[in-house]
């Protein structure tokens, strides 16, 4: 018995190992946003609020904190208070499987990805939940528009993932990583180039981020699906956002760009030199680039109209990416060049 | 072994539900509370909202899902075979092709009938 709780609070110290250094870095990712899409657009971006607004993010928070939790009178009150917990709860426990060095992993799971695809999947309800249980017409637009890009784009994601599988010959995240081990040579992204770039443009699509953000849309539709939510109901469905672009990025750099190997290894001197790196330094410098490459994208493109991001979804990236499905398992059929040896 | 190496997502879960109760009771705890009609009204930007949230919408949503529906498990059908690929003889190769061939013309059959139009 005595044993069985100390199991249990061992794992619970592990999951605060994860998820508050996640929190801090959901909370810099917002002030890293503002300070690079600042500099970007020749502004300074957040400096008030301690020194070049490093302590921004939790003025911010602080300020959500004590702003008022509006229950619209039209709403329903259970779904409506609910809904950011169902997109939040997800958000983050999709981090369960992700392995952040060898060996440093949560739950070591031979079904990893099926467990990210059923976690993604499931952020879905939250949205919608939120959109109709606002009650508001500005809110439903945004849920319904939001929900139809999502599944649409999950289909895309999907045939990119199954391209990873092909690939590595398991769905356990680890074994995915050390599938790509050997040098850059041996990654992933240069046999299923096609593939990532599916995976990386759904992944913007799935997280409503811009250039595909008409689920938010602020210049037609407010906000979209939490226009009507205020204070703390709002901050979680920021975090939820936040902690998906990180998770998106994560999953990227892990099926696709080595997950935490050193992208010197093999090659003669500098894999020497960087030979002392920990892997974990590896994977979170990958992630950054990412994730600026997330902000980047923002502040370069306009906003797609709806009927494009359908239209692009639909007609280029599914048969796209089901195609080059095809081609990976011929590739890996006829044992094609040294990742399908 | 199985069982055992799930149980930290459980936990895990029930965390992440926490991580969501806590800060919004929080909020309703610290924050200020003085609702007054106009406050709790449906957002509308500055007149009296027309119209409310039960609007109707576009059919094509629902064709959106139903598709989305045939393809998600399409997917769901394409992973245990990418994972064992290697194990499985020619036949295995071989008719998931075919089935995805078979997809492909339902896919250019909905594309042709303009199932996948927005305008």
């Amino acid at each position: 018995m005595l044993e069985a709780w100390l199991t249990l609070i061992w794992i619970v110290i592990k999951i605060l190992l994860i998820i508050l250094p996640l929190m801090g870095a959901v909370a810099y990712l917002t002030l890293a946003e503002r300070k690079i899409i600042g500099r970007m657009q020749a502004r300074m971006g957040p400096n008030r609020a301690g020194l070049f607004g490093v302590l921004q993010p939790l003025a911010d928070g602080l300020k959500l904190l004590c702003k008022e939790i509006i229950l619209p009178s039209s709403a329903n009150r259970f779904l409506f208070i609910v809904s950011p917990i169902l997109v939040l709860a997800p958000a983050l426990a999709v981090w369960a499987v992700i392995p952040f060095s060898e060996g440093l992993v949560l739950a070591n799971i031979n079904a990893g990805v099926l467990y990210l695809l059923a976690m993604t999947s499931l952020g879905v309800y939250g949205i919608l939940i939120a959109g109709w249980s606002s009650n508001s017409k500005y809110a439903f637009y945004g849920s319904m528009r939001a929900a139809a890009q999502v599944i649409s784009y999950e289909i895309s994601m999907g045939f990119a993932l199954a391209g990873v599988l092909l690939a590595s010959g398991s769905m356990n995240l680890s074994q995915i990583v050390l599938r790509q081990a050997g040098g850059v040579w041996h990654w992933f992204v240069i046999p299923l180039f096609p593939l990532f770039f599916v995976y990386w443009v759904s992944a913007i699509a799935e997280t409503n981020r811009a250039p595909f953000d008409v689920a938010e849309g602020e210049s037609e539709i407010v906000a979209g699906f939490h226009v009507e939510y205020s204070g703390m109901g709002f901050a979680i469905f920021f975090l939820a956002e936040y902690a998906n672009m990180i998770f998106v990025s994560t999953l990227a750099v892990l099926l696709f760009f080595g997950g935490w190997l050193s992208p010197f290894e093999g090659i003669p001197i500098l894999g020497k030199w960087f030979a002392w790196m920990p892997g974990i330094i590896w994977l979170l410098a990958k992630i950054s680039l990412f994730l600026f490459l997330y902000l980047w994208l923002r502040a370069t493109f306009p906003r797609y109209r709806y009927d494009q991001i359908m239209r692009l979804g639909w007609k280029i990236l599914i048969p796209l990416s089901l195609l080059w499905v095809i081609v990976v398992a011929l590739f890996v059929y006829y044992h094609v060049g040294i990742w399908f040896a | 072994m199985l069982l055992k190496e799930y149980l930290p997502i459980v936990v895990f879960i029930a965390l992440g539900i926490g991580f969501g109760l806590v800060p919004l009771l929080a909020g309703f705890l610290i924050a200020p509370s003085r609702p007054n009609k106009a406050k709790e009204s449906p957002y509308e930007c500055g007149f009296e909202a027309i119209e409310t949230g039960r609007a109707p919408f576009d059919l094509r949503f629902y064709l959106v899902a139903i598709l989305f529906i045939l393809f998600d498990l399409e997917t769901a059908f394409l992973f245990p075979w990418a994972v064992s690929l290697r194990k499985i003889s020619s036949l295995g190769f071989f008719s998931m092709l075919f089935f995805l061939g078979l997809l492909l013309i339902g896919f250019l059959y909905e594309w042709c009938k303009g199932a996948l139009e927005w305008e």
